[in-house]
Order: structure tokens, then sequence, then C-alpha cells
């Protein structure tokens, strides 16, 4: 017994424990080279291997066609992550506070299009204002017109918020519920309404919540497909750009290009949204 | 000083009772009367209602139909906690996160509208008063516990509240820190002058900081009254074994004396009773030479303290009793002791209600 005890405490032991600590981090850096590195190199390249080169890149930004649908994008995708902030935060904030008979299902409901893909979710979206759609149906019979807008950008911002407004629920309600109440009962001791309460402690204290959740909506919106496809809206925006661009034009430089610029862009306005809050955090008050 | 001096308010409360809504009783209706400037502490085991009672006196809490809390003989039952002007003092310190040490404090004068430069006065001379002069910009993540606790208590004083509300302020803190902490909450409290209504599990910290102390148990209000009558005259067994070492001895009374397992030990009154419950500290009990000793017992055990030893003793009483003997005294296990208990330092109890 005493033996082999001994002979454990020796170097070679040691070292094949370092090893084995090594062996774990295998399938990550294979999983990083061939699913990350490898492919995004060669995306980048393949984006430079147009007629114009390395101009190409630039072509995103100068070409009327290309900057419209970039603008767009962000635009509509800015305009989901603020709206569903605002909805998801005030249902989060009363669903994780109350409790009322139906609680339960109502949060399973809200969380049920979890699941769904894009299609699915622009399908909803003609059911309920397409040609044939809910509220169509209801203006034509109340104000004698059929209200449309399924196809519109407006359809298209209805489905994003559709589609993230459950995932920012789930974080925001978990924020909430790690949220100290006595600092809403300190801040009252003091003086302060509730307006003030909410304004100086409850949306400071969620605000890495907002950054993170916040930034899960922004990606989503940027590179939505699904939805944008199913719609086949008159209106452009960046994944179904590059959509056309690969598929129909065969211009491979262009949409690897596009696609290297969606992915730099959207890394970018997030980078710079969690700066901002970061400072915004420590300077509230 | 005089700029923070606060004038502390009278508190009333009349039969203020809380049953929540899943139907579980708190607090028993209770009726206190708590004096201008008078720190009072609330003190009990977890789950006595001690806290219940805090957050209706702060206004956190509603109480049940027919309670009323009464500021200054004024009532102010349904007044939210935001107008009640009280400051509040919390165990998790509720510190906001997103401001500076100096915005927490003057965060309740900001509320309130005070112009900027009476703020920055005021703040600054919290923060000499509390000791933490040089941590003002500093971020609440970057301060010890006990930093904490002097903001947490600069915060709550800044607003010249009437009433301070404590809510077991140093749990949070190691030993040694408590200690400290303790002393110069006191003086701090003495030197404002304020109503302050202190809630705790610490029996020493009552004793320490209460010019009075309310023993809760169960929901209700146990005993009322000075550090001193709670520890020498307990009302009941309960309050006894909260505060405090004590004996109890459940024993026969005949003619004024407590017939032991080990001998007789009187009483002050001269009375018969078949099932008496009495109660005696450690530290009233004296060793002495076993032979001609009126009660003799044989040592258990010995545990050396520092400044005295804990010797517990088989035989004596019904059950094993422990005695306080002065660190020098040797003793061990077996040997064979008389104690020796003044009649006055036997406090008779109400029998198991």
């Amino acid at each position: 017994m005493q033996y082999g005890a001994s002979s454990r405490r020796g170097a070679p032991w040691l070292m094949s424990h370092k090893f084995f600590v090594r062996l774990c981090l295998l399938p990550l850096v294979v999983v990083t080279a061939a699913f990350f590195l490898l492919p995004m190199a060669r995306l980048a390249v393949t984006g430079a291997e147009g007629p114009q080169g390395l101009a190409g890149y630039l072509a995103i930004l100068v070409e009327p066609r290309y900057r419209a649908t970039l603008i767009n994008t962000v635009l509509l995708a800015a305009a989901t992550t603020l709206v569903t902030l605002i909805v998801a935060t005030i249902a989060g904030m009363f669903l994780q506070r109350h409790r009322f008979p139906g609680r339960a299902v109502l949060i399973a409901m809200l969380t049920f299009p979890l699941a769904f893909p894009g299609v699915v979710v622009g399908f909803m979206i003609i059911l309920l204002a397409g040609r044939q759609g809910l509220i169509g149906d209801l203006s034509n019979r109340l104000a004698g017109q059929k209200f449309v807008f399924a196809y519109s950008i407006y359809g298209l911002f209805l489905g994003y918020l559709y589609f993230s407004v459950p995932r920012v629920i789930l974080t925001i309600m978990a924020a909430v519920q790690k949220l100290d109440t006595g600092l809403e009962d300190a801040a009252r001791s003091l003086g302060a309404s509730p307006w003030a309460v909410q304004r100086d402690v409850v949306l400071p204290a969620l605000a890495p919540a907002f950054v993170a959740s916040g930034a899960i909506a922004f990606a989503t919106a940027m590179g939505a497909f699904g939805t944008a496809f199913t719609l086949a809206t008159n209106i452009d925006v960046l994944p179904m750009l590059i959509y056309t661009e690969f598929t129909l034009a065969a211009n491979f430089s262009t949409s690897a290009a596009l696609s290297v610029g969606l992915g730099v862009i959207t890394w970018f306005i997030l980078a710079l949204a969690r700066s901002f809050s970061g400072s915004a955090v420590a300077a509230a008050g | 000083m005089s700029d923070v001096t606060a004038h502390g308010a009278s508190v009333r409360i009349e039969h203020c009772g809380k049953t929540f809504s899943d139907g579980t009783r708190a607090l028993e209706p209770a009726t206190l009367d708590i004096a201008r400037g008078e720190t009072l502490v609330l003190l009990g085991p977890s789950g006595c209602g001690k806290t219940t009672m805090l957050r209706i006196i702060a206004g956190l809490e509603l109480p049940d139909e027919g309670g009323k809390v009464l500021f200054d003989g004024k009532d102010v039952t349904s007044m939210p906690i935001e107008r009640r002007n009280v400051g509040m003092v919390f165990q998790s310190y509720a510190l906001f996160p997103n401001m500076s040490v100096a915005e927490n404090i003057g965060y309740g004068l900001k509320i309130r509208g005070l112009p900027k430069n009476e703020r920055i006065a005021r703040v600054a001379e919290l923060i000499r008063l509390t000791n933490i002069t040089g941590l003002e910009s500093r971020r609440i993540d970057q301060l010890s516990g006990g930093q904490r606790q002097r903001v947490a208590l600069a915060r709550a004083v800044a607003i010249r509240p009437g009433i301070l509300l404590l809510d077991e302020p140093l749990t949070a803190l190691d030993a040694a820190l408590r200690d400290r902490l303790r002393g110069e909450l006191n003086r701090l409290l003495r030197a404002l002058g304020i109503t302050a209504i202190y809630v705790t599990h610490d029996q020493s910290e009552a004793m320490e900081l209460g010019d009075r102390i309310v023993v809760m148990g169960k929901g209700r209000i146990a005993q009322i009254g000075t550090p001193r009558e709670i520890y020498f005259t307990p009302r009941n067994r309960f309050v006894a074994e909260f505060i405090g070492a004590a004996n109890i001895i459940e024993a026969c009374l005949e003619n004024g004396q407590l017939v032991l397992p080990g001998g007789r030990q009187p009483i002050t009154s001269r009375i018969n009773l078949a099932a008496a419950v009495a109660m005696v500290r450690p530290e009233s009990i004296r060793l002495v030479e076993a032979a001609g000793a009126a009660l003799s017992g044989v040592v258990d055990s010995v545990t050396f303290n520092g400044e005295k030893q804990r010797v517990v003793v088989s035989g004596a009483s019904d059950k094993l009793l422990a005695v306080d003997a002065p660190n020098q005294v040797q003793i061990k296990p077996g040997d064979r002791v008389g104690l020796s208990i003044s009649p006055e330092a036997v406090r008779l109890l109400p029998p198991e209600d």
C-alpha cells in the first residue's frame, strides 16, 4: 500500500496530469479552428477577391443600394432592440414581482415562440397582418378598408419583436429576481417616489441585463433571415441582400464582403453600446 | 455637530399585529411606547416578529386592521415610508451600487431638493462624523464591510430623520469589527439624540445599546425593560434562557427551600410549591469545599475561556449545572465540589405556560 502511494507522488504522474488538462482543451481548439477561424479567414479572403479587390469592402458603404440596405438593417435592429427592451422590462418586472393565478401559464405562453424558426414567425405575421390576415379582416369590417402591413418594414419589425421579446423577458426576469429589494426600501426610506426609485435604483441595477439581452436582440435582428424571406418584403435587409447576391447573382466576393461587413458592424455597434452603458452605469445618479 | 443633530420623534404603536396573505401570523397585536431620543432594542430569535414590527414602524408593512402607528402623537399608519422621514439601516446595507459613497449619502438630500452647496456641506459633515474621510468618491464595491456599514448609517442619518430604524446592522460583520462598531454606533446615537429602534438577535449587542430592550418570541412581546431588569429579573423561562446563560432548576419547594438531588437551596420567600421553576446565573454560583456545603455535586467538565472557566457540575440539581469559576482555580472532572448560592440569586419563574 505504502509503496503504491509513494510512487504516485513521482514526476511522471504530474506531467501526465498536465497532459490530461491539455487534452481536454483539444475539442475547443478543433471546434474554434474548424468552425470559426478557418471559415472566417476564407470569407475575409473571398471578400477581397472580387473585380474591385479590397475595395469590394468599401462598396458596402459607398454603393447606394448596399448602403441603404445597411442603414435599413441597422435602424430596424435598433428599433427592435429598443422596443423589445421596453416591453420586456415592464412585462418581466411585473411577472417576477407579482403572483397571480395563471402566471405560470402566461410565462409559458410568452416563452413558447422561443423554439419557432423565423419562417414560422413570418407566417404568423402574415396570418395577422397579411392580405387575408386578422387585422385586415377587422379593419375591412369596421372601416371598409383592408389594412395590410405584413409585407412592409412594419411587418418585419413586428416579426423581429415577436422573435426577441421572449428571449429578453427571460433574462430580465432573472435579473429582477436577483435584485435586492432592500435597495428599493432604502431609496423609499430616503424619500424617493416610486418613479424616482425606478429611475435611480432599479433601472441602473438592471443595466447589465439590458446590455446583455439587448445585445442578443440586436444581433439576432441584424442577422434574421427566415422572417424576412417568408415575408418577401419590398424592403431589403442585409441578410436578404447577401442571399440574393450569393444564390441569384452568384456574386461570391460581394456576398462574402457583405457577410464580413454584417459581422463587423454588428460587433462594433455592440461594443459601442457596451462601453457607453458601462460609463452610464458608473455616472448614473 | 448641531447641523446633523436630529430631533427625535416619539413613537407609539397600538394593537399592531401582522398576518401575511398566506395566513401566517408574524406578529400578535402589540402596543409599545418609545420615548423621544430613546434607543429601543427589539431582541429575539429569528422569526420572532421583530423585523416585522420594525417594518410596520418604517411603513414598509401595513399592520392588520385596527393597528395604529403614531409619530409624536400623529397617526401615520396610512402614510407611505417615503413621507415618514425615517432613516433606515439594513442588514445588507442596501447601498446603491451605481452611486459613489458621497452620492449615496447625499441621495436623500438630493431627492428633497436641497441646494447643491448645502448638500455637499452636509455630506462632508457626515463623512467626518462616521470616520470615512477619504472614501467620498469610492464605488461601493471598493469598500470593506465596516466601511459599508458606516456609509449606510451616514446615508440614513443625512436626512435628519425623526426616527432611526436599524435592522441587524452589525450582523454581517466579523466579531472584532462588530464590537468596535457597536461602541461607535452607541456614541453616535447618543450624540445625535435621535430616537432609534434597533433590531438584533444578539443579546450582548442589545445590552450595550439599548435604553430599553423588548424581548420577543413567537410573534409576542415576552418582556420590556432596561437591560438590568431583563437580565436580573426575567419574567419567564424564555427570557431567562435567551438573555445570557441560565441554569433552569425544576424542583419541589419546601418551606422556602428547593429540594435538589445534591442538597437544599434556600430562596428568599418561604413558600411551598410542588413544582417550582427557578433560575440561577452561572456567575452567581460559587465553588466551595464539598464537606459541609448545603449543596454539592461532581465536576462533569471544565472549559477554560481565558477570563473565567465554565465548570459543569452533575448530581447537584435535576440537570447539569453550569458554574463560572475564577480562571486560576485548580479543578478537574471527577472532583467533588460544594456549591454556594445566595438566596437572592435564585429567581423563581412562573411554571411553563
